[in-house]
């Protein structure tokens, strides 16, 4: 947490006291919550154009007024990275955007991506005043943090955060996902010279592969690793840490820290018959292919199949991602099937009502126990199995039961299997001196992020095997941290 | 078939014989991998052999001397396992030879007697055979149409020697179905055979899974369990299947 002390100080400066003065709090918290602009859910699910479309200055203005700045931010706590949210939602109320967007940028590397991207609905929204006290909808911070990051770079007035007098020592950042490019921000500003290593051709790992530009675009992603550029970490893709480069080869290079950010690698498939079919694959293959490789562009030479039946096998946001993205490449019938029910899917609120709004089918406890193919190989249909809700499982949710006998026969030309990644095996393999789970994940201190190895440090999916975009960037910050305050012998 | 000198001297300093690198093309271009066929560590090259079979080949085969390849990133997989086997077969067919050569030379390194099968449908596919004679202690050429060497496919090289000598591995690399009829056959006469499959890819890296294959009823990654498996535990035919996904 940001010092008491610093967060009363921000708190105590005259605009602040004299803002919280101009309107009654009655009067803030008898204010419904904005409501975020969205495309027409008919044109959208044809379109990849991003589906919200932010708010206006006077929403965004009238959403900062429901913010009671209160004396204890409960809502900072609910933030990974800590941003200093009063601080922002107030220079909003007043009109200083640009002030807000640097309240961001203090503590977020990635203030569009996360504004876009993040569950705050189980993060800051969840720990808000309005949600703990008062049983009333949540400042609508992520909607908020969304406008101030817009505002400031639609305005061309992009603020550079402060760097520290160079202290010439290397450190190596390993991915350019979410984990990476936090720990790489973090650094800079240090004083580190920072090089960040990325596998594919393209940086921002994740946020660049992985989520659709109807949800992030790839010009956001850009924009927020230029500001990086412009602090000064260097990035070189095509390069992969463990092959192309080895440990050993960083250190005589000299590099002193190393930050491991490689995030999910190999898609978990479930091991059923016929999974392995053309027109079966995995989610990470799928949404690569369109993302990445912009496949669904005629002059691109990558392809993808696109499905008019297509099924997606799980009810993550992963998932939510890749069924929404099925129906904008023309699916009539786009699926989900889920084995739970829709209480327990791990997808965000938000994605689920988006889904259902572009007409996605919900076919939830269900479980595909089979694919059948045509004679050339190609998936035909799938058989599902009923299932029905048990008792509660490890995970606190109920668990899925078979429901024997009772299957299911759905015709589909394409599925898609978003069942969970597990990490990528390329620096368990390579690296030594780190400790690996059984799962593949490496450990760390879950205070400092530090491995085995006390020079490597490592953040993200790699540790956490699956997680969220601003759990990520939370690790990096905290390695970031714990590095530096090795390093500086504190 | 085009014969291409990289510069790429981290690649080149890296790779062991059985890695593969990821190329593309141009912005709009394909990921395409490629099993690396030779490397200079002091000139910091590597060299790829490429045959011109669909559009982004062609792309490559198109470029010029001094021409840029706009992305390169490797090695990938893991190294082809070497030891001192004893009698190593090598059956290699069309572009396969070229991936093939390194194994060649890394078997001989190790102490082992090599012969090699080379195999094509005509003498001008006949590719490297210079190189291959260098470190093999026995070249056999086997044509398609009989231009050059012995009349008759890869197989019937493949037996000849089986049926001469005792041979304790066998490694084939080339088209799907070639590997598929040369592991047959070493499974007949049980010969160890590894086979190094050239399955779609997205990514290399392990992350997409459209290179999935079946070995031993388990389904594996070519890009980071392979790409060399066990021949006899390949299941071949959703291999093939799986390669005419976008045809």
């Amino acid at each position: 947490m940001p010092t008491q002390e610093y967060l009363q100080a921000e708190r105590a400066q005259l605009w602040r006291e004299e803002l919280r003065k101009t309107i009654k709090n009655k009067e803030r918290t008898d204010r419904i919550r904005v409501k975020m602009p969205e495309v027409d859910a008919k044109i959208r699910s044809r379109t990849y154009d991003e589906v919200n479309m932010g708010l206006t200055p006077e929403q965004a203005q009238a959403e900062a007024q429901r913010c009671l700045d209160c004396v204890n931010p409960t809502c900072i706590t609910g933030c990974p990275v800590e941003i200093n949210i009063p601080k922002f939602i107030k220079n909003i109320e007043r009109g200083e955007f640009l002030e807000a967007a640097k309240a961001l940028k203090e503590t977020s590397a990635l203030p569009a991506v996360c504004g876009r991207v993040c569950p705050q609905e189980r993060q800051c929204e969840s720990q808000c005043f309005y949600t703990q006290k008062l049983g009333k909808e949540p400042v609508a911070i992520g909607h908020l943090e969304r406008f101030a990051a817009d505002f400031e770079r639609e305005s061309g007035n992009i603020s550079i955060p402060e760097i520290a007098a160079s202290n010439g020592i290397k450190i190596a950042v390993v991915g350019s996902g979410p984990a990476g490019l936090a720990f790489a921000g973090d650094m800079i500003k240090r004083g580190y010279d920072v090089t960040v290593f990325e596998a594919l051709h393209e940086l921002g790992g994740v946020l660049r592969y992985g989520i659709p530009e109807f949800r992030l675009p790839n010009d956001i992603v850009d924009i927020e690793i230029d500001v990086l550029k412009q602090m000064g970490v260097k990035f070189i893709t095509n390069c992969i840490i463990g092959k192309t480069i080895s440990q050993e080869d960083l250190k005589a290079d000299g590099y002193q820290g190393i930050f491991i950010g490689s995030g999910a690698g190999l898609p978990n498939f479930m091991n059923i018959p016929g999974e392995n079919l053309i027109g079966v694959m995995s989610c990470n293959e799928y949404l690569t292919r369109v993302n990445l490789m912009q496949a669904a562009d005629p002059e691109s030479d990558t392809p993808v199949q696109m499905g008019k039946k297509v099924a997606v096998i799980g009810g993550g946001n992963t998932a939510m991602d890749a069924v929404r993205t099925a129906r904008r490449l023309g699916a009539e019938k786009a699926m989900i099937v889920y084995r739970r029910s829709e209480e327990e899917m791990p997808a965000r609120v938000e994605e689920v009502k988006h889904a259902k709004e572009e007409g996605i089918e919900f076919l939830t406890l269900h479980n595909p126990i089979r694919y059948e193919g045509d004679e050339r190989g190609r998936v035909q249909r799938m058989v599902l199995q009923r299932m029905k809700l048990g008792e509660p499982d490890s995970s606190g949710r109920r668990k899925p039961v078979a429901i024997e006998g009772d299957t299911i026969s759905v015709d589909v030309d394409e599925v898609i299997v978003s069942v969970g990644v597990s990490p990528n095996p390329l620096i368990p393999s390579t690296f030594s001196g780190l400790e690996i789970t059984s799962w593949g994940t490496v450990v760390v201190n879950a205070d400092t992020m530090q491995t085995a190895d006390k020079a490597i440090f490592a953040g993200g999916d790699i540790v956490r095997g699956g997680a969220t975009v601003i759990l990520a960037m939370g690790d990096g910050r905290k390695a970031a941290k714990a590095m530096h305050a090795a390093m500086s012998g504190f | 078939m085009v014969k291409f000198e990289i510069e790429a001297p981290l690649i080149a300093k890296s790779r062991k014989a059985g890695h593969f690198v990821m190329v593309r093309v141009g912005k709009k271009g394909e990921r395409v991998p490629y099993t690396i066929a030779s490397s200079d560590p002091i000139k910091g090259t590597i060299t790829l052999v490429i045959q011109r079979v669909g559009k982004s080949s062609e792309k490559v085969c198109q470029l010029e001397p001094g021409d840029y390849i706009t992305d390169l990133v490797g090695p990938l997989g893991k190294a082809t396992h070497i030891e001192n086997f004893g009698t190593v077969l090598c059956a290699g067919g069309g572009v396969g030879v070229a991936p093939m050569l390194p194994i060649i030379e890394a078997m001989k390194n190790a102490g082992n007697k090599v012969i090699t099968v080379l195999a094509a449908r005509n003498k001008d596919l006949i590719i490297l055979e210079d190189q291959v004679r260098k470190f093999s202690d026995e070249v056999i050429v086997m044509t398609d149409d009989g231009s050059y060497g012995q009349k008759g496919l890869i197989t019937a090289g493949v037996e000849q020697v089986i049926q001469r000598e005792p041979v304790n591995l066998c490694v084939t690399i080339g088209p799907a179905i070639m590997m598929k009829f040369v592991s047959e056959l070493t499974k007949k006469y049980n010969v160890p055979t590894v086979a190094s499959l050239n399955t779609i890819m997205v990514d290399g890296t392990g992350m997409c899974g459209a290179c999935r294959v079946t070995v031993g009823g388990v389904t594996k990654f070519v890009c980071v369990d392979g790409p060399e498996f066990d021949a006899h535990q390949v299941d071949f035919d959703e291999m093939l299947m799986r390669l005419r996904a976008y045809n």
